[in-house]
């Protein structure tokens, strides 16, 4: 997903950056004047302070490595750090090459700049897709090998000596006998006076020499996690800060009908209201009176057009839309006569619900504008959109608009959106001073841009000896691409709506895919972890297993059988099939169900284990999980986020469904939109293939497999195949 | 209405209304941005401090309810036996990801652990199932306070 031309907005900032301008240090760099200039690391900051993205450094030889005279080394992150460990992984390429150890290090945060700073998968500075590892494990490779060369050098001249007897370890530069040292502190004003070798040209380290790619190294931003000196966007403080609570109209497109303003500001520490129609804030010295002071004001809404949206409605529109031919993903040779003359057809219709993020950081943003810039602090996953929309939200050039960006307490898509800061923006206009927006949780579920409700319509022949001979499916929904990067989608074929779908891992001879855009009213949608793939994965590996049912053979052994041409799909699979034991005897009403797929660059299967009591309701006792990413940096991330990814794509299968009645959503906080809770955590196996394969992502492979492998378990153990999400314990009640 | 609380030890004077939730009073009004919001109404453990020792949600603790209770933060639980445990486990289990809940995972962890110094999977289940991770941490937070306990 994501591949494609760059936005238009974006293409502009690229040549405005000169490699002279790289040369000069972070303040040029960036192309705006630095206010506060640090070398604080952002994890040692005390907790009252915000701390300036930029930072200015002696040595400076390309967007991503920073080293003082004093031996400070910091490291740009150009991803952001949400949970999925990238601040690790991506200072553990540059540090390889670097020759730095990761507790030498500090990270930053990088500012938006697209030139420097855009993941070459996704086309911008967007962290998203599974696509940070893949996108620069080789560019950060070369960018620490460029430094460490510029220091070996400074250092041989230093010494006299032909820089190739010269090495460099743990941030020092030693000569040839081991007797000569310089730190690369003492190496940074000479080093950064030398000419900068073309990135391209630099010799980078062969695999069997790492030392530190493919270890479990540490996190780099554990121990601030455990004991509350973390700062996430909502930990933002700045002096004169007011605190807003802001109620949204509960109905898309509706608008404030009336406003108590004066009970509001009765409440003590509530210094202002602010109304701006789509929404209502409450301007408070505190959140508590903020809050109580939105109480207060006992807003009513006007509905405006959307106030008649409900569920039933959405999905009676994507019924009789999908009857209808779509955009072709893909098709070859003639599914449509293969199934007329198939032995056997089967048929079937999927549907999966529209999907809440619930980041644990609810939505956030500080703003201080003022005439000529405005400052916005936030955790954001599209740093340069976030700044392309304040500017033109605000007139401002888009060097006026600084972007603080933050960690983020979870962003699973939701941070991809820049609509929490507009809202921000809007309300700051109104307000003199910095003032930080917080959404209640009921605001964040219910002002969320959703992974979109799709309706898949798929049908399949099988020949006599049960061999699918046709596959056509049919995927009906939302496209957020469409609204997101409109060049990507071209005669109406939404890449990612189809991704997994259009090119499913088997032997299928006459396929014929499409995709009808249904846009629901009164409804936002947006990327959600694992994208495309989390919705076509579990209707793809749902209907494979229908087939093999139908054929009457196991499911791993009808599935082996038309992956014959894909191996490292086959070799994922039965891993997976083999750690699960696969075929061994389980007790009635318990079954195994299998899933593989391949996306975000890797191979991956799962197989689950489940056990459905007589009155339906589902334990999942045990996944096992095997995933072929490649080369990989650090297999304890990847343990990690096969653990978490899988949780969350469970969750979502178990509970995850937000549904719209009068235009409004019905959920609204953690009892009516269910997390996964630590009750209710299956075992999860993690079993990863060691190879010398390009990259693969990670982040996002176990969140899209997972459902399917759970449903396969639950047909087995059940006889009931789950067509719909989320699953229903009450239709898989025990007939006896 | 002036409140004088005793936080990690120290006395903090603050003027606000009674019904103020002590997390708003940590955050916005002291500056302790360790404790997290999460949402609102105790059902996620984000927002999780210790009065006397015991854990409680902190979003729906008015902060005329505090009285002389001591509170106890993210930001000083290390100085407790049981949260310094607590917090060399996590780092040693590389318990965290994005991290935004992990104040509130450790805070009930350590008084779980004062209570309880031996768990049991039962035992962390209802200790711990008040406090939500949307990464998918769980696994490694009761390894991890298993770990510490030295079970």
């Amino acid at each position: 997903m994501m591949d494609g031309p760059i936005p238009r907005e974006q293409i502009t900032d690229k040549a405005a950056v000169s490699r002279r301008a790289v040369l000069q240090g972070a303040g040029l760099l960036l192309g705006f004047a630095l206010t506060d200039a640090s070398t604080e690391p952002i994890f040692a900051a005390p907790a009252s302070r915000v701390v300036e993205n930029e930072v200015a450094a002696t040595f400076a030889p390309n967007g991503f490595i920073r080293i003082n005279p004093t031996g400070a080394v910091t490291l740009v992150m150009p991803m952001v750090e949400m949970g999925q460990g990238v601040y690790t992984s991506l200072s553990m390429l540059l540090a390889e090459e670097l020759e730095v150890k990761l507790d030498q290090i500090q990270v930053q945060h990088a500012p938006p700049n697209h030139a420097l700073y855009a993941n070459s998968i996704i086309g911008i500075q967007n962290t998203g897709g599974s696509a940070s590892v893949r996108a620069f494990w080789t560019p950060l490779r070369q960018a620490g090998a460029v430094g460490r060369n510029l220091l070996i050098a400074a250092a041989a001249k230093r010494w006299n000596v032909d820089p190739v007897t010269c090495r460099a370890k743990d941030g020092v530069v030693f000569d040839a006998t081991g007797s000569k040292h310089l730190s690369y502190g003492e190496l940074v004003n000479a080093a950064a006076k030398l000419p900068v070798p073309s990135s391209a040209n630099v010799k980078l380290k062969d695999p069997k020499d790492f030392t530190l790619i493919g270890t479990r190294a540490k996190r780099v931003d554990s121990a601030i996690k455990v004991d509350g000196r973390a700062l996430y966007g909502i930990d933002a403080r700045l002096p004169g800060m007011k605190l807003a609570a802001v109620a949204i109209s509960p109905v898309l497109g509706g608008k404030a009908k009336t406003v108590d303003e004066k009970a509001a500001l009765a409440v003590k520490g509530v210094r202002q209201v602010v109304n701006i129609d789509e929404a209502v804030a409450v301007i408070a010295d505190h959140t508590g009176a903020a809050k109580k002071g939105l109480e207060a004001a006992a807003i009513t809404w006007d509905d405006g057009p959307n106030g008649k949206v409900n569920s039933a409605d959405i999905v009676k529109q994507l019924e009789e839309e999908s009857t209808k031919p779509g955009a072709v993903a893909r098709n070859e040779g003639d599914a449509g006569k293969a199934l007329a003359e198939a032995a056997q057809r089967v048929a079937a219709i999927y549907q999966v619900p529209f999907l809440a993020h619930a980041t644990m950081e609810p939505m956030n943003c500080t703003v201080h504008l003022q005439k000529d810039r405005c400052d916005i602090w936030v955790g954001t996953q599209a740093p340069t959109i976030t700044q392309s929309v304040v500017a033109e939200l605000t007139g401002l050039p888009k060097d006026a608009i600084k972007i603080h960006n933050h960690l983020i307490g979870g962003g699973f898509g939701r941070r991809l959106e820049a609509d929490g800061t507009v809202l921000a923006v809007k309300i700051a206009r109104h307000v003199d001073g910095p003032v930080k927006v917080i959404w209640s949780r009921e605001e964040d579920i219910q002002h969320d841009m959703y992974r979109p409700y799709y309706l898949d319509r798929l049908s399949a022949g099988l020949d006599a000896a049960g061999n699918p001979v046709a596959w056509t499916h049919r995927i009906a929904g939302s496209s957020v691409m469409a609204r997101y990067y409109p060049p990507y989608v071209k005669d109406g074929l939404d890449p990612d709506a189809v991704e997994a779908a259009a090119e499913p891992p088997y032997a299928l001879p006459n396929i014929h895919v499409d995709f009808v855009r249904v846009e629901p009213p009164g409804v936002r949608t947006s990327w959600w972890r694992g994208v495309g793939p989390t919705h076509n994965v579990f209707v793809v590996e749902s209907f494979i297993d229908e087939l093999a049912y139908a054929a009457k053979q196991d499911p791993v052994a009808y599935r082996k059988g038309l992956l014959g041409h894909n191996p490292r799909a086959l070799a994922v699979l039965s891993l997976a099939a083999e750690k699960a034991e696969w075929g061994s005897p389980l007790p009635a009403r318990h079954g195994r169900g299998i899933s593989v797929q391949f996306a975000y660059g890797s191979y991956t299967s799962q197989v689950a284990e489940v056990e459905v009591a007589a009155d339906g309701s589902v334990k999942v006792k045990r996944i096992v999980c095997a995933i072929d990413c490649g080369m990989y940096v650090n297999p304890d991330t990847i343990e990690a986020q096969v653990q978490g990814g899988t949780l969350f794509g469970l969750t979502a299968a178990r509970h995850g469904s937000i549904t719209f009645k009068d235009g409004r959503v019905e959920q609204g906080n953690f009892d009516t939109y269910l997390p996964m809770r630590i009750d209710e955590v299956p075992l999860v196996e993690t079993h990863v293939i060691r190879n010398a394969e390009a990259p693969g992502g990670v982040g996002e492979a176990p969140t899209a497999i997972v459902s399917a492998a759970v449903t396969n378990a639950i047909f087995a153990a059940t006889g009931k195949r789950v067509r719909k999400l989320p699953i229903d314990s009450d239709s898989l009640k025990s007939s006896s | 209405m002036v409140f004088t609380l005793k936080i990690n030890g120290a006395p903090h004077e603050v003027d606000v209304d009674g019904d103020t939730p002590l997390l708003w009073v940590l955050r916005d009004v002291l500056g302790m941005t360790g404790t997290k919001f999460g949402c609102g109404q105790a059902l996620c453990g984000a927002c999780t401090v210790h009065l006397d020792g015991q854990a409680v949600r902190s979003c729906q603790t008015p902060v005329d309810s505090v009285g002389d209770s001591a509170v106890t933060t993210i930001e000083a639980i290390g100085q407790t036996p049981q949260g310094a445990a607590l917090q060399k486990a996590w780092l040693e289990l590389e318990v965290v990801q994005c991290g935004y809940c992990q104040s509130g995972q450790i805070m009930s962890a350590a008084a779980l652990l004062k209570d309880t110094p031996k768990p049991t999977d039962s035992d962390i289940d209802a200790a711990m199932s008040g406090n939500v991770c949307r990464c998918g941490t769980y696994h490694r937070i009761r390894a991890a306070i298993k770990h510490a306990a030295g079970v």
